[in-house]
């Protein structure tokens, strides 16, 4: 079993701390995600894990084993690098069998994983040729395949398809969900990409200013975050936010001109109201919002609303009737779908 | 036609949108090849590589000529009679003081002293670069700073006290003594130069192999050094022309002239007061002695490839 597990680890650069005491198991097997905007403490985090950054205090266990004081290479993780890092004078071939060689592996072992390894990710006619001759997608499926050559416990992944255009990203994206599948070793990565977070991910892990926000299955943190930073970070477009106040166990909503009654009897006085673009319908009939802009996506349209007290809204429309610039509109929704959180500290209120 | 370009360059000026939208040519007119200025750039360099030429067009026209024909006093003028004599005489029979087997044995001197300056020094300072650069310690920083403050203390102030600790350490006036003084002060130039390549060494790839289980020497030697091909012909061109043409440590630090470098006995060739100055002799033996570095110099040019990293990272 190599499951990957925190217990309270801290990471300090001098005296600032980038990483607060994190505790996070990964199962064994799971592909678990750290998704977060720039210099949250993902990349460092799962640098940790690899060895390459020492930890300051806590605790890392690979499996059974305490690795946190041990070597890269005696951790038994593979690392795929966001720029791929392959060694330029090596071939392919020398490439991936590169660990196998440092840890002293026969040739001919070594010549039956590579070949293995490519086979999976379809790189047999490129065996022989140096990095430089590749495209970027090669390059990164040739980094892949060197971490699987090396038959890890734990795959790590460090924003592997920043640098690959869209295209290729989608179908990279694939390609590692299905090697997971194939592999089913644990596996962690690193990405800013909700997108890619919710596509791969069996859990995701949220994180902001080195401290988890917080740890589920992508839906659930799509449909149930536990605070407002989640609940914008999770989905695209991002959720709506807009000013609300609690009395009397019914939410007011000026920007929207509405009330919902949900009963909330914890919380009273200003509160921040979340919507989804999808829960949200545009009503004609209404005189709250401007439409700022729309776009057509085909299938659907995107519809950017100024409200008339200053608040921003996307709304998703379908359908055959959609709005057109500058219509005066209302907008509303199911009482059940709207999420609260506590204007202070952001924390979700739950109903 | 050729205003079209004045025109557009105008409207420009005027107006800068309508001007970037123009599609007609821009820029200035072509010039002819024999333009003022071309006459100008040409004439310039012209004369400045005659400076530079004349001198070693002299040196060895002299020294292929017989006395007789140099005291006729044209030293612009080819030889009439062409000899090799003073070659072969500043080779294996010229004078300093007691010996007289030429520059040969300082020749041999100079090779013995350089062959494991050179490797010394270029070794030790790679190591020194790659671990300054890329297994940073405590104190790495500061260790660095010492080494290149090394490099600005003049000469001058160091020759007594590296003679006190020759003389100590039992090798003062021998090749090994003068080795070493090589190899410490070729030290502080090469680690930067090797340090500040390194460090443009993407760090993934240095991270990339700790994960694949390679230690300290075996990303030195399988991973850094095949990437420094370039960087490794700049310190050898550097430490060989140096250590090559050094006079003033070999002076100092030999006390014997059998043990003389090469430089040291030109100078004593040259400088000789005693019997007639024989001046083709003296110009084959300066020749000879600028000879290495010129090969080197002319046979590394090739070395230099680059590119060497391109396809490492995303590109």
């Amino acid at each position: 079993m190599s499951g990957v597990t925190l217990k309270n680890t801290i990471k300090k650069y001098g005296d600032i701390q980038v990483v607060h005491g994190i505790d996070l198991e990964v199962e064994h097997g799971e592909f678990c995600v750290f998704v977060g905007p720039s210099g949250c403490g993902k990349s460092t985090l799962l640098r940790m894990i690899a060895g390459l950054e020492e930890t300051t205090a806590g605790q890392i266990n690979i499996g059974a084993r305490d690795v946190t004081r041990l070597d890269p290479s005696d951790r038994g993780v593979a690392m795929v690098f966001q720029t791929y890092a392959l060694y330029p004078h090596m071939t392919v071939q020398d490439n991936m069998g590169f660990g196998l060689k440092m840890n002293g592996h026969p040739k001919a072992e070594i010549a039956a994983k590579v070949a293995e390894a490519s086979r999976i990710l379809k790189l047999d006619e490129y065996l022989s040729r140096k990095p430089a001759a590749l495209s970027g997608g090669q390059r990164q499926r040739v980094s892949i395949g060197r971490a699987i050559v090396r038959g890890p416990e734990v795959f790590l992944f460090d924003e592997p398809l920043s640098n690959l255009d869209a295209e290729l990203r989608v179908e990279m994206r694939v390609e590692i969900a299905r090697l997971h599948k194939e592999i089913g070793a644990t596996m962690i990565y690193v990405t800013h990409d909700q997108v890619e977070a919710m596509t791969l991910a069996d859990k995701i892990v949220v994180l902001r200013k080195g401290v988890i926000e917080q740890v589920g299955a992508p839906m659930d943190l799509y449909r149930d975050p536990d605070n407002k930073f989640v609940a914008g970070f999770i989905g695209s477009p991002a959720m709506n936010f807009m000013a609300g106040e609690i009395a009397n166990g019914t939410v007011a909503v000026p920007g929207m001109k509405a009330h919902f009654d949900l009963g909330v009897t914890s919380h009273s006085g200003p509160v921040t109201v979340g919507m989804r673009a999808e829960h949200l319908v545009v009503d004609a009939d209404g005189d709250t919002h401007t439409v700022d802009l729309t776009e057509s996506l085909g299938g659907v349209s995107y519809v950017y609303l100024l409200g008339d007290t200053g608040e921003r809204i996307v709304i998703e429309e379908r359908g055959d009737q959609r709005s057109r610039l500058g219509d005066r509109v209302g907008i509303t929704i199911d009482a059940n779908r709207v999420y609260l959180f506590d204007a202070k500290t952001e924390a979700r209120i739950r109903t | 036609m050729a205003d079209t370009g004045m025109l557009n360059a105008a409207a420009a000026v005027t107006q800068p949108l309508r001007g970037t939208l123009a599609a007609g040519p821009r820029g200035p007119k072509p010039k002819n090849k024999f333009s003022r200025s071309n006459i100008i750039i040409y004439g310039t360099l012209f004369v400045v590589a005659l400076y530079y030429a004349l001198p070693l067009y002299v040196m060895i026209v002299t020294s292929l000529k017989g006395l007789p024909e140099i005291r006729m006093g044209n030293i612009f003028a080819p030889p009439l009679e062409v000899t090799f004599q003073p070659w072969v005489k500043a080779w294996q029979e010229a004078c300093t003081g007691i010996n007289c087997d030429g520059l040969s044995r300082g020749f041999w001197n100079s090779v013995r002293i350089l062959i494991p300056s050179v490797i010394l020094s270029v070794a030790i300072a790679s190591v020194n670069g790659y671990a300054l650069s890329m297994w940073k310690f405590k104190g790495s920083e500061v260790f660095f700073t010492i080494l290149m403050i090394g490099a600005f203390i003049p000469y001058q102030v160091m020759l007594y006290p590296i003679v006190i600790l020759l003389r100590e350490a039992g090798l003062y006036g021998s090749l090994t003594g003068l080795v070493l003084v090589h190899v410490a002060f070729g030290m502080p130039i090469n680690t930067l130069l090797f340090r500040n390549y390194f460090a443009s060494i993407p760090e993934e790839l240095f991270k990339a192999a700790r994960v694949d289980g390679a230690g300290f020497w075996a990303i030195f030697f399988k991973i850094i050094l095949p990437m420094s091909l370039p960087i490794c012909v700049v310190a050898l061109i550097i430490q060989v022309t140096g250590i090559w043409n050094d006079f003033l440590f070999g002076v100092t630090y030999i006390s014997s002239p059998d043990r003389y470098p090469m430089t040291v006995q030109l100078n004593n060739i040259v400088n000789s007061v005693q019997g007639v100055k024989e001046y083709n002799v003296n110009m084959a033996a300066t020749l000879l002695t600028g000879l290495v570095p010129l090969v080197i110099y002319f046979a590394s040019g090739k070395l230099f490839v680059r590119g060497i990293a391109a396809g490492a990272v995303k590109g």
